[in-house]
């Protein structure tokens, strides 16, 4: 095949490409009517929350995973949420669904805060 | 004014006696007839010296003049924590036992400042009685740490111990004249807070001492220390010094502390402070590490850093010898 013919196929399989992922990207915006929920990853290790102050959307799903050889709590002052006690690799989740500021702390080692701001 | 003393590392006993106007040369040798090899660090005027310890007459009489009495310190036991700083809490904590029942002078009971689990869970509460029971160290007075909490606010902790205790598990109790006051420091803690008393217990504690003589030995014990030790790490009371006021005008105050998993000690008028190590597993000097996690060690390092405590009444001077005891 010449270089030329070459070219102008991959040039019409990449169009092609990008006209069905807009196709088919339009189209789940379409059903859904909302962007696609958030999540986000907070580590909790060396007695510290990884992310001190973060900012999320409506819908967010933030999720804690200790990392720490001793256990930990997520606790929200304004008592919104309250996790279980967090062994080692041991998770919790809240998805946001409304906005505002949520400060948090580890009720068994109170020195460790944390505030998710939500918009 | 007071004197720090902060016992060095790898030693086997660590001992201090407060009196009024410091450690005469008497009572010092009286109080060396306690110990054995070890290092003692000593702050006078402001001043600090390290001395080892005289290896003194191994048959020094060790019986107790009439009214004194011997009591145990275990903390922080933590039963259920397997990871690299310890795998087997419940030998160490045996080990322990072992080394009370191995003591010149039995103790008349033993108390343990809190940690007892190390998640609230019910067979670790059993398991941590269970050796307790089996190793028959006679009566045993407990105080919860904030692990022993997490279970139903407390309620796992207070169905098992909370008999004759008020609110979260406080409590007094008079023996041979001295009067002991345990205290909960690790329940409604406040965000970016220390440890919390609390009004309530505030309130039991001042109504509890305000018709004692001044001249009664006040021993407090509570997990987490009740004097600032180490902030940026949780170690201390917010509400501590309120507590400390009520016992202001007593003249012999020793305060028990565990939670930190190190001994440490400070003399403040008449009030000495001292905290124990745990059973299960050291913790770092403030600020020699990123956290104040589980410090694993090498294996034969790790029970030189575990221990006990035990602390002596001497009627005649109305002061409590306290003696520090690593597992090694």
């Amino acid at each position: 095949m010449s270089t030329r013919r070459t070219r102008l196929n991959a040039l019409a399989i990449s169009a092609a490409i990008v006209a069905i992922t807009a196709i088919y990207g339009t189209s789940v915006h379409a059903g859904q009517g909302n962007p696609p929920a958030k999540a986000v990853a907070i580590e909790i290790d060396n007695f510290k929350f990884g992310l001190v102050s973060i900012d999320v959307a409506v819908g967010t799903t933030v999720t804690w995973t200790n990392r720490d050889d001793v256990p930990h709590t997520v606790v929200s002052v304004k008592k919104v949420f309250k996790s279980p006690p967090l062994d080692t690799d041991e998770k919790f989740s809240y998805t946001f669904k409304e906005g505002g500021t949520f400060e948090y702390y580890c009720s068994l080692h109170p020195r460790m805060t944390g505030r998710i701001v939500v918009k | 004014m007071g004197r720090i003393i902060i016992p060095g590392h790898a030693h086997d006993h660590h001992l201090h006696t407060p009196d009024e106007d410091g450690i005469d040369r008497r009572g010092f040798l009286n109080c060396m007839a306690w110990a054995g090899a070890g290092m003692a660090w000593v702050a006078a005027s402001g001043v600090l010296k390290s001395a080892p310890l005289p290896r003194l007459d191994q048959t020094a009489d060790k019986r107790l003049a009439a009214g004194d009495f011997v009591f145990a310190q275990i903390s922080d036991s933590h039963i259920g924590f397997s990871k690299d700083a310890n795998k087997d809490v419940v030998s160490t904590l045996q080990a322990a036992i072992s080394r009370i029942q191995a003591l010149p002078v039995a103790p008349d009971f033993l108390i343990h400042t809190g940690d007892l689990t190390h998640l609230s869970k019910p067979d670790e509460f059993d398991t941590l009685q269970q050796v307790l029971i089996s190793a028959k160290v006679g009566q045993v007075f407990y105080v919860p740490g904030e692990h022993d909490m997490l279970a139903d606010d407390g309620r796992q902790y207070l169905d098992r111990f909370g008999k004759g205790t008020r609110g979260h598990g406080w409590f007094s109790f008079d023996h041979k004249g001295v009067h002991f006051i345990g205290l909960v420091n690790v329940v409604d803690l406040k965000a970016g807070g220390l440890g919390n008393l609390g009004g309530e217990q505030l309130a039991w504690l001042n109504d509890d001492v305000k018709s004692l003589s001044p001249s009664t030995p006040i021993v407090v014990f509570a997990h987490i220390p009740l004097w600032s030790v180490y902030p940026e790490w949780g170690w201390g009371t917010d509400d501590g010094a309120q507590a400390l006021g009520y016992l202001k005008r007593f003249g012999s105050v020793t305060v028990l502390n565990g939670h930190i998993h190190q001994t440490m000690q400070k003399v403040e008028g008449h009030v000495t402070f001292h905290t124990a190590t745990s059973t299960a597993f050291p913790q770092p000097a403030p600020g020699a590490a990123p956290s104040p996690g589980p410090m694993t060690v090498p294996a034969d390092k790790l029970r030189g850093l575990l221990g006990l405590t035990d602390v002596t009444f001497v009627k005649r001077s109305h002061a409590l010898a306290i003696v520090d005891h690593d597992l090694a």
